[in-house]
C-alpha cells in the first residue's frame, strides 16, 4: 500500500547566490527528492552539472519514455513524488506518453525539461519545442520558467500540485539561459497558487445521507476505485466492508486496495470483469463507488449501466462526479476520508442490514461463475497457468507492474493481490510499454521487495531495452515475459469480431517461429538472466529460478499458446448485461428477479 | 440548448487564455463567443464565455475550468434581468451622397456612432446585446454591408455584488 501523501517536505531555511542550474539541483534536493530517472541533452546539459555532485541519485534511462514510466512505478509503488527530467525537443516530447499516462492515472509526477534560450523561443531554433503547449492536455498543470529567479517557486509549486489534491504529473519546462543565469535562491519559497484549494475533507452531511442510504438499500455494492490505492485508504475500505457487511467491486486500478481473497470483494468490474462483479453492479439499487472515475470500460454502455442504482458518488475531483453517471448523492473529498466517514457512521448502527438475499443470489453466481480458463487446443502451455503459478511462488509482497493487453487482464485476474503486495497497471491510457521501466521505477523505490513486470511480446518490444538500464544500476527486476507471438488483445478480437482475419498481429515470436527477437538472446545481451519455459512441468522451476536471482534482472520467456483469450468479457460499447463468461456463454442473470 | 454566459477570473498570466481556449476545444463544448480583458486587479483577468449548452454539460464545463490551476473563479452571469451583456460592433456600410443621410438615420435610432467617413462608406460603431445588434444589421443590410467586425460578449452583474472579492484579492496580494 502507499504511504498517505504527505505534506510537501521543506529542507532547513537557506539562502545562497546559485545558478539556476544549481538552484533546479537545490530545489529538488530541499523537497526531499531522492532519485531522478532521465537523459541529459543540449538544453539540460547545465543542470546535469550540479546533478554530478548531489545527493540525489540520477539513473541514466535508455529512452525518456522510460524515465517517465520509471517515474510512475516509483511514484506508484512508494506514493512519493516521481521526477523525471529531459532535455528540450525530442527529449520532451518522448516523455509525453509517460505523462498522459500518470495524468488519466491520478499519478504524481514532476516532469523538467530543458527548453531552449529564452532568446531563441519562438524561432525554430535546434531541438525547440512547444512542450508546455503539447502537453497542456495531458498533465495536471505546466510551467514555462525563463528567469533563474523563477525556478524555485516553480518546482515547489509543481512539487505541491503533483501530489496534492487529485494527484497528477507537472511539467516545469526551464531555458538553457534560466539555467545559467544566477539568481538569489532561498528556501523555503513562497508558492502563489490562489486557484488552487482542493478540498479533502467531505461534508458532513452528505457523508451521512450516503450512510442512510447504505442501511436502506436492499442490493448494495461498493465500488473501490484507484483513488484508494493512491491514498493508501484500503484499511479503511475493509473496515466499512466489514461493518456493513456489503459486497466490493474493484476497479483495475483498485486492485489491492482490499484483498482479492476477501470474502466481500466479487472481483473486479467491466468489459473483462468477474461475472458477479458486473452483475452486483448491473442489479444494484445502490453504488457507493469511491474514488472511481466510471470509465467506459468499468460502465460498458452508459444507457444500460446500473439501471435500478441510485449512486453515490464521491471522489476529490469534483469534475469527475456527475461527468459519466448522473449521481444522487455527490461527496467532494479524499477516499481515506470518506471512507472513514461512512465507516463512523455504519459503526453507530444498532443493526447491521445483512443483506442475506442479496449475498445469496451473489454467492450463488460465484459458485456457477468462478475464475477459471481453458486448456488451449494446441496443446501449448497455457499462460493463466504461468500467472496462476507465479502467483503462487511470488514473494508474498511482490510488486507486479503489468503490461497492457490480455497478460494484463490476467494478471488481473490471476495474481492474487493482498494489500501487502502491489500490481501496477496502465488503467486509462493502456500504455504498451508500461511493464518493464514501471517496474524498474518500483524496483528503485522498493530496493527490498521483489519485483515483476508480467508483460507481452508486443510490449516488450516497445520498451525492454531499458533492462539495459536495469543491469547497469542493479536493479533486479523480474520479467515474466507472456509470450504468444502476437499482439494477442488485438488477435482476441481479429478472431471474435473481424472473422479471423489476423490483420498485422503476428510478431514471430514465439516457438516454431522465426523467433525474432529470441529474448533470451537479447535478455543476454542485456546484460541480464535469461531463461525460457514452453511447457507446464517447467514453469514453477522457472519461476523459482528467476526469484532466487538477486544479482541481476533476468526474464523468463514463457512460450504460451497464442489461442488463448481473455474471458468473461463484454464486447466494446454493448451493454454490461451482454457479458459472456466463456465465448457463447452469457449468464442470464439479468432475467433474475428479486 | 441554452446560452449561458460564463465570468471567469483567471491569473493574468502568459498561456491562460490557451489553456482556456483549449479545454473547451478539447471537451466538445461550444464557445459562441470569448472575450478577455483586464479587471480593476492588475492580476486578475476576466474572460466572459457565451457558451450553448445544456444545464449537466454547463456544470462539466464549469467544474472543468475550475481545475485549471491558473483559473481563480467561475460564475454565471444571469442572462435574464440580474446582468448587462453587450457586444461591440464596427460595421463599414456603402454609403453615398444619397443614401449617407438614411444611414445616419438608422444609427441614430440605435444610438451608434459614425467614426469614420469616405465618399462611398460609413463606420458605424454600436454596443447592444447580439439581438439589438442584428436588428441594427438587418437594417443596414439593404445598403451593403463592406466589412463587419464585433467583438465578444463582455458582461457584469447588477446591484451592488461583485465578483472579485477580498479573500481572492488577499490571496493575490
Amino acid at each position: 500500500m502507499t504511504k498517505p501523501t504527505e505534506a510537501t517536505p521543506t529542507g532547513h531555511a537557506a539562502n545562497a547566490t546559485l545558478t539556476g542550474a544549481q538552484a533546479i539541483v537545490k530545489t529538488l534536493e530541499s523537497l526531499g527528492v531522492d532519485v531522478i530517472f532521465g537523459i541529459p541533452g543540449g538544453t539540460i546539459l547545465p543542470t546535469y552539472d550540479p546533478l554530478y555532485s548531489s545527493r540525489i541519485r540520477h539513473i541514466l534511462v535508455r529512452h525518456e519514455q522510460g524515465a517517465g514510466h520509471a517515474a510512475t512505478g516509483y511514484a506508484a509503488s512508494s506514493g512519493r513524488v516521481g521526477v523525471c527530467l529531459a532535455t528540450s525537443g525530442p527529449g520532451a516530447t518522448n516523455l509525453i506518453t509517460a505523462l498522459a499516462d500518470a495524468n488519466i492515472d491520478s499519478v504524481p509526477l514532476v516532469a523538467i525539461t530543458g527548453q531552449v534560450g529564452a532568446q531563441a523561443i519562438g524561432t525554430d531554433a535546434f531541438q525547440e519545442a512547444d512542450i508546455v503547449g503539447a502537453t497542456m492536455p495531458l498533465t495536471k498543470h505546466s510551467f514555462l520558467v525563463k528567469d533563474a529567479g523563477g525556478i524555485a517557486a516553480a518546482i515547489s509549486a509543481a512539487y505541491h500540485i503533483a501530489h496534492t489534491g487529485r494527484p497528477g504529473p507537472v511539467l516545469v519546462d526551464v531555458t538553457k539561459s534560466a539555467q545559467t543565469e544566477l539568481t538569489e535562491w532561498r528556501w523555503p519559497v513562497k508558492m502563489e497558487l490562489p486557484g488552487y484549494n482542493p478540498v479533502a475533507r467531505p461534508r458532513a452531511k452528505q457523508i451521512k445521507q450516503a450512510a442512510e442510504e447504505l442501511r436502506a438499500a436492499r442490493r448494495p455494492v461498493i465500488l473501490a476505485g484507484g483513488g484508494i490505492v493512491r491514498t493508501g485508504a484500503g484499511a479503511a475500505l475493509e473496515r466499512l466492508v466489514d461493518m456493513s457487511g456489503a459486497p466490493v467491486v474493484i476497479t483495475l486500478m483498485a486492485v489491492g486496495a482490499i484483498s482479492d481473497n476477501h470474502p466481500a470483494n466479487l472481483g473486479m468490474g467491466g468489459m473483462h470483469g468477474s461475472v458477479p462483479a458486473v452483475a452486483a453492479l448491473q442489479q444494484a439499487d445502490l453504488i457507493i463507488a469511491v474514488g472511481s472515475r466510471f470509465d467506459d470500460r468499468l460502465t460498458g454502455r452508459l444507457d444500460t449501466f446500473a439501471p435500478r442504482a441510485r449512486i453515490v458518488h464521491a471522489d476529490i475531483d469534483p469534475a469527475e462526479i456527475g461527468k459519466n453517471v448522473a449521481v444522487d448523492i455527490p461527496i467532494v473529498g479524499d477516499a481515506g476520508l470518506v471512507l472513514e466517514g461512512l465507516a463512523a457512521e455504519v459503526a453507530a448502527w444498532e443493526t447491521r442490514p445483512g443483506y442475506a438475499k442479496w449475498w445469496e443470489h451473489l454467492n450463488d453466481l460465484r459458485e456457477r461463475y468462478p475464475r477459471g480458463y481453458s486448456q488451449p487446443a494446441d496443446g501449448r502451455l497455457a499462460p493463466q497457468r504461468v500467472i496462476e503459478r507465479l502467483s503462487a511462488l511470488a514473494a508474498p509482497d511482490a510488486v507486479f507492474a503489468a503490461g497492457v493487453g490480455q497478460h494484463q487482464m490476467w494478471a488481473q485476474q490471476f495474481l492474487d493481490i493482498t494489500p501487502a503486495r502491489r500490481l501496477l497497471n496502465s488503467g486509462g491510457l493502456g500504455t504498451m510499454g508500461y511493464a518493464v521501466p514501471a517496474a524498474m521505477g518500483a524496483q528503485v523505490a522498493n530496493p527490498g521487495r521483489q519485483v515483476w513486470a508480467v508483460d507481452g511480446d508486443g510490449c516488450f518490444q516497445m520498451t525492454g531495452h531499458e533492462m539495459v538500464t536495469c543491469a547497469l544500476n542493479g536493479i533486479p527486476i523480474k520479467v515474466a515475459l507472456i509470450n504468444n507471438s502476437s499482439l494477442g488483445m488485438v488477435r482476441q478480437w481479429q478472431t471474435l469480431f473481424y472473422g479471423k482475419r489476423y490483420s498485422n498481429t503476428d510478431l514471430h515470436t514465439g516457438a516454431d517461429t522465426a523467433m525474432i527477437p529470441d529474448f533470451v538472446k537479447l535478455a543476454e545481451a542485456y546484460g541480464c538472466a535469461a531463461l525460457r519455459c514452453s511447457d507446464e512441468s517447467q514453469v514453477d522451476a522457472a519461476i523459482q529460478e528467476a526469484a532466487a536471482m538477486t544479482d541481476r534482472p533476468v526474464l523468463i520467456d514463457f512460450q504460451v499458446s497464442r489461442d488463448a483469450q481473455v474471458w468473461p468479457m463484454i464486447a466494446g460499447g454493448a451493454s454490461n448485461n451482454t457479458i459472456e463468461y466463456a465465448q457463447g456463454l452469457a449468464p442470464a442473470f439479468e432475467r433474475e428477479e428479486f | 440548448m441554452a446560452t449561458h454566459t460564463l465570468s471567469v477570473l483567471v491569473e493574468n498570466k502568459p498561456g491562460v487564455l490557451t489553456r482556456v481556449a483549449a479545454l473547451f476545444a478539447r471537451r466538445g463544448f461550444n464557445i459562441n463567443s470569448l472575450a478577455v480583458g483586464p479587471t480593476e486587479h492588475p492580476a486578475i483577468s476576466r474572460i466572459t464565455a457565451v457558451v450553448d449548452v445544456e444545464d449537466h454539460p454547463l456544470e462539466q464545463v464549469t467544474k472543468q475550468l475550475n481545475k485549471l490551476i491558473n483559473v481563480l473563479k467561475v460564475v454565471e452571469l444571469d442572462n435574464q434581468e440580474g446582468s448587462v451583456q453587450r457586444d461591440l460592433l464596427l460595421v463599414k456600410v456603402a454609403a453615398d451622397a444619397t443614401t449617407r443621410s438614411q444611414v445616419t438615420g438608422i444609427a441614430d435610432l440605435f444610438r451608434a456612432h459614425i467614426v469614420d467617413v469616405s465618399q462611398e462608406t460609413l463606420v458605424i460603431e454600436a454596443t447592444g446585446t447580439d439581438s439589438k445588434l442584428g436588428a441594427l444589421l438587418t437594417l443596414l443590410e439593404p445598403f451593403g454591408i463592406r466589412e463587419l467586425v464585433k467583438s465578444g460578449t463582455v458582461g457584469i452583474g447588477r446591484g451592488a455584488k461583485r465578483i472579485t472579492d477580498r479573500a481572492l484579492e488577499r490571496a493575490l496580494e
